[in-house]
């Protein structure tokens, strides 16, 4: 029990709101969030965790979805000395019905320390704190209250959308609606980890690419688009009358030189064919530019933190493909993937890893994709070539 | 036991009614103000979105008061965004006002939309990792309390995102952000050799080590492991499949600070973080000199940027020598990259500046 915590303190002043005086709220009711506050305190005068690596506790059936998590000092904070995760999938797109966070809250305040992360930087609702004893029971008021647990270990992530077609004008495919559809097919895949190590999965509506799906899914998917942008002749003018200056600001900064503003008329014209889909022009000019009508999406493999091998930004993979339900060539591909990958892979090597050691040519025989430009930057610069005979 | 592999709930039932209305029928969308986005359907609905900057780490109770302001303007729907902040929604322009004035009551800031510093992305740190090699709350909480103006004004060039790891597992993936603070380890870990024989399999442990650091004992009478403290680079990934291997360090724990990634294909393609301090103590509870270090480099790339240029395309169009000279920031060897995609970094042409 700490009932003095001169140095977190500290971080209750300033503007921004405080995650202290949110444990203590917590701590107030709870004896569990009340010795965390203690342990942090000892953290931060002590200037090292004072959390042990976990054990292998969860609930039945599954073999992800629950952290273990130990104190290192349990004599001095008993509350705290088992202080395990769950993490709950949240709705795609984490839109809520007050109702149902009500119900979480609830669940929470009988069987954990009622602190939570809203949400983990994977997507899940983290419940933080709770007894290996309570792990099942709490597991059971949530399925009963319509939630179920998200993915650990080496297993299929949580996988999450960007707010796509629900409030965005920039969805190129119906992010909420597929990760949807994903997360049920292979609930299998998130709740029992059998795999080399994690596989997430991230899809973006746009190249705007707001959950960040290229650098953090090993599949990351990514609305575009095959035709051209639609541009409102109208609304430019608008633009130009408002005082914006469209030569300065969108024609002259398209990376790829395909906009062209008319002297003579005032009409913003695009070279289709030149344009990357980049979404500078859209992001500027948000009335008067949008995607085209054909859409699809880029599918992209490999993004990851550094560990172990150094990061990776994910690489083209299949430059355009239609999703529409059910999804199927898309759930074939991923299945492909994870074939090859659970094959030939090592312990904890990410399927980049496994592409980097064996080569992008052998993976993309295995999964019987033909090679195309649109999926490197350069051709080789070097002479040493495999050919068949 | 209970029902399994129900799944999550379906996010159909949690859309408030105007988004049913429109889903994928929006037309275009406007900044109103700092923190409040409107935007139009191609049936002439208006929705404005209101966005509060909250902690990622909250209380139940907290959780309850958000919901009651969802309660009494917003239908009893609310929406978090991927960076922890909370929006309300509504199409009753009348009410903007007032979730704002509910929020602020709260004690909650309305901004993070636009060219603004939203809300940190970060990891648990000492709320509850064993691989910390930082605190991520404070350090958040410490950052945001210095850039506050930025998150409820949007006069940045062009967005700049932020992130925390507590420790280079890079659990928030911050390897693309404009800015990113990464917990470090700089000691070796110490092989405890009474619990590796427990607690260890001595061949995926040894397997585990990125640069080959990690042999067998040398005396076969131990069943354990020794590390090569001159291949070290205090990556922890033994820690994480051996916890007999501790390399936290109260001395030699602290925080590196990249910067100029993105993930947008915005103009560029994404760009990587790359580093810009490759040590600082940890200093709780404050960490002033990462704050201070983090307020200047904003402070020269907003002066120095043109407009929509995110931090790393700046950077580009300066160089890196620019970016070190303006920002006074140190050079050192430590920038110079020799792990896994070094060569990549180093520059073969006669063009740069002094």
């Amino acid at each position: 029990m700490a009932d003095e915590t001169p140095l977190l303190d500290e971080l209750e002043k300033g503007p921004w709101p405080s995650f202290v005086t949110e444990i203590k709220k917590a701590g107030e009711k709870n004896k569990a969030a009340k010795d965390l506050l203690g342990v942090l305190e000892k953290s931060y005068k002590d200037r090292i965790t004072h959390w042990k690596h976990g054990g292998i506790v969860g609930v039945t059936g599954y073999g992800s979805g629950v952290i273990g998590r130990y104190c290192d000092s349990p004599e001095e904070f008993p509350n705290a000395a088992m202080f395990h995760t769950v993490r709950v999938n949240h709705p795609a797109g984490w839109y809520y019905k007050t109702d149902s966070l009500r119900k979480i809250c609830d669940i929470w305040e009988k069987y954990g320390s009622g602190l939570t992360n809203m949400h983990g930087s994977t997507g899940d609702i983290i419940l933080l704190g709770t007894t290996t004893d309570n792990l099942q029971p709490c597991f059971d008021a949530l399925t009963e209250a319509g939630f179920d647990l998200g993915g650990s270990g080496s297993a299929l992530r949580t996988l999450s959308a960007c707010v796509g077609p629900s409030r965005c004008e920039w969805a190129n495919i119906d992010t909420l609606g597929l990760i949807r559809d994903l997360t049920m097919e292979f609930q299998d895949e998130i709740h029992r980890p059998r795999w080399p190590y994690k596989f997430k999965i991230k899809a973006s509506g746009c190249p705007n690419d707001c959950v960040a799906s290229i650098a953090r899914a090993d599949f990351t998917i990514i609305g575009t688009w095959k035709d051209s942008i639609r541009i409102d002749q109208a609304e430019v003018q608008n633009y130009v009358r408002n005082g914006f200056n469209v030569e300065k600001h969108v024609v002259s900064r398209c990376p790829t030189e395909a906009l062209k503003l008319d002297p003579q008329t005032g009409e913003l014209k695009v070279k289709s064919e030149d344009c990357v889909r980049c979404m500078h022009c859209i992001n500027l000019m948000t009335r008067a530019i949008r995607p085209g009508i054909e859409k699809g999406a880029t599918i992209l493999i490999g993004g990851k933190a550094p560990i172990i091998k150094g990061a990776y930004l994910s690489w083209v993979l299949v430059p355009f493909m239609k999703l529409e339900p059910p999804y199927d060539d898309l759930k074939d591909l991923l299945r492909k993937i994870w074939d090859w990958w659970d094959e030939n892979g090592r312990t904890r090597e990410r399927v980049a890893e496994l592409i980097e050691r064996l080569g992008l040519k052998t993976f993309l025989r295995e999964i019987g994709l033909k090679p195309v430009p649109q999926m490197v930057k350069y051709p080789r610069s070097n002479p040493y070539v495999f050919f068949d005979k | 036991m209970g029902k399994t592999d129900i799944g999550p709930p379906d996010f159909w039932d949690m859309l408030p009614e105007a988004i049913k209305r429109n889903y994928g029928t929006w037309k275009y969308h406007e900044h109103v103000r700092p923190g409040v986005l409107k935007h139009v359907s191609e049936s002439g609905e208006q929705l404005y979105t209101i966005r509060a900057g909250s902690t990622r780490l909250l209380s139940i109770d907290f959780i309850r008061n958000i919901c009651d302001i969802a309660d009494e303007f917003c239908d009893g729907h609310l929406r978090f965004t991927s960076r922890s902040n909370i929006e309300f929604m509504t199409t009753d322009e009348s009410k903007v006002e007032q979730i704002i004035g509910a929020l602020n009551a709260m004690g909650l800031p309305v901004g993070g939309t636009g060219n603004s510093i939203s809300n940190i992305v970060h990891t648990q740190g000492w709320i509850h990792c064993h691989s910390a090699a930082t605190d991520a709350s404070g350090l958040v909480k410490a950052i945001m309390d210095g850039v506050y103006d930025h998150f409820t004004d949007m006069k940045l060039p062009n967005h700049l995102r932020i992130a925390v790891a507590c420790c280079i597992n890079m659990c928030g993936a911050v390897h693309c952000s404009d800015i990113a603070v990464v917990g470090v380890h700089t000691k070796p870990p110490k092989p405890d050799h009474e619990r590796v024989i427990a607690q260890c399999e001595i061949p995926t442990t040894i397997q585990s080590c990125p640069t080959g650091a990690i042999r067998r004992h040398p005396d076969a009478n131990i069943k354990s492991v020794v590390v090569r403290e001159d291949l070290c680079m205090y990556c922890g990934n033994c820690y994480t499949v051996c916890p007999a291997m501790p390399l936290a360090d109260a001395e030699g724990d602290g925080v590196a600070i990249y910067a100029g990634g993105k993930v947008a294909n915005a103009r560029k393609p994404p760009m990587f973080s790359r580093m810009v301090v490759p040590f600082l103590p940890n200093k709780p509870p404050r960490w002033q000199e990462v704050v201070d270090i983090i307020i200047k480099i904003i402070d020269v790339y907003r002066n120095d940027a043109k407009p929509a240029e995110r931090l790393g395309e700046w950077v580009e169009r300066i160089g890196w020598e620019a970016f070190f000279r303006k920002t006074s920031i140190p050079f050192t060897e430590q920038h110079i990259d020799d792990f896994s995609h070094a060569v990549e970094t180093f520059r073969s042409t006669t063009m740069f500046k002094w």
